[in-house]
């Protein structure tokens, strides 16, 4: 299990309608590639987010499948689309089956 | 830090073993291609991959990738031991198709993008990075 997993994200509180904003996401998570070794010499198993998925008001913005290459803490920068008022909610998938979430309100100004 | 007989045989297996690994990840890069591509054409262009030319830490290399009227961007890091990085889907309220993030790469090698575009057809970029200390623990 994946200890201190804490999701950031910066997102404009307002946007105009119809604006593209640029949305900043980091997730504080080991990532193990399942490449490394411990003193022992045995292989540490795999343990990473594999999936991110961010969507306003149910509509899609990006999905990302992660493999291990990706690196500790995940970071992503991505441009969405706000269209009217809502909330955008950011899902992370572990592959020990944790679900992270996070959700940001965007306002119309 | 001494060396011992056994520390020095196990040294040179794993140099032996590190100079046979990037022919199998290179077919498993391949692999991976065509498995994203379906086998169809990958032409040169339409896809931008922002990388640096030197990576001092191979633990965290920045990239982006943008491509215009694209889907699915997949990356791919031909000579790590899994040559997979990730597969960005964009949504129907994506703004620019373009996204950045943060890498492992396991020594110099190419990074490579490949575009699935909404008409079907693929286009590709690639860009070699220097790491100066790989990202994949020893």
């Amino acid at each position: 299990m994946a200890e201190g997993v804490k999701p950031r994200v910066k997102a404009p509180k307002k946007a105009s309608a119809g604006e593209a904003v640029t949305i900043k996401t980091l997730i504080s998570h080991q990532m193990e590639s399942g490449q490394r070794k411990n003193k022992d010499g045995s292989i540490i198993p795999r343990s990473i987010i594999n999936r991110f998925t961010c969507e306003f008001n149910g509509k899609s913005v990006i999905e990302v499948v992660m493999e291990a290459a990706i690196s500790t803490n995940p970071y992503f920068e991505f441009e969405a689309v706000i269209p009217e008022a809502g909330d955008m909610v950011f899902t992370w998938y572990d592959d020990d089956g944790s679900v992270y979430t996070e959700t940001k309100s965007v306002a119309i100004s | 830090m001494e060396f011992s007989r056994r520390d020095t045989l196990a040294l040179g297996l794993g140099a032996a073993a590190l100079t046979v690994l990037p022919i199998r990840a290179l077919a498993a890069a391949d692999d991976a291609i065509a498995a994203f591509t379906g086998g169809a054409d990958v032409a040169e262009g339409g896809v931008t991959l922002t990388a640096p030319e030197i990576a001092e830490n191979g633990n965290t290399v920045p990239i982006s990738v943008e491509a215009e009227g694209a889907a699915e961007i997949m990356v791919l890091a031909m000579g790590n031991p899994t040559p997979g990085v990730a597969t960005f889907k964009f949504g129907e309220l994506a703004g620019a198709h373009s996204a950045s993030t943060r890498i492992r790469l396991a020594g110099t090698q190419d990074v490579v993008a490949i575009a699935k575009m909404a008409d079907g057809s693929f286009a590709k970029a690639s860009s070699t990075v220097k790491v100066t200390i790989g990202g994949c623990g020893g």
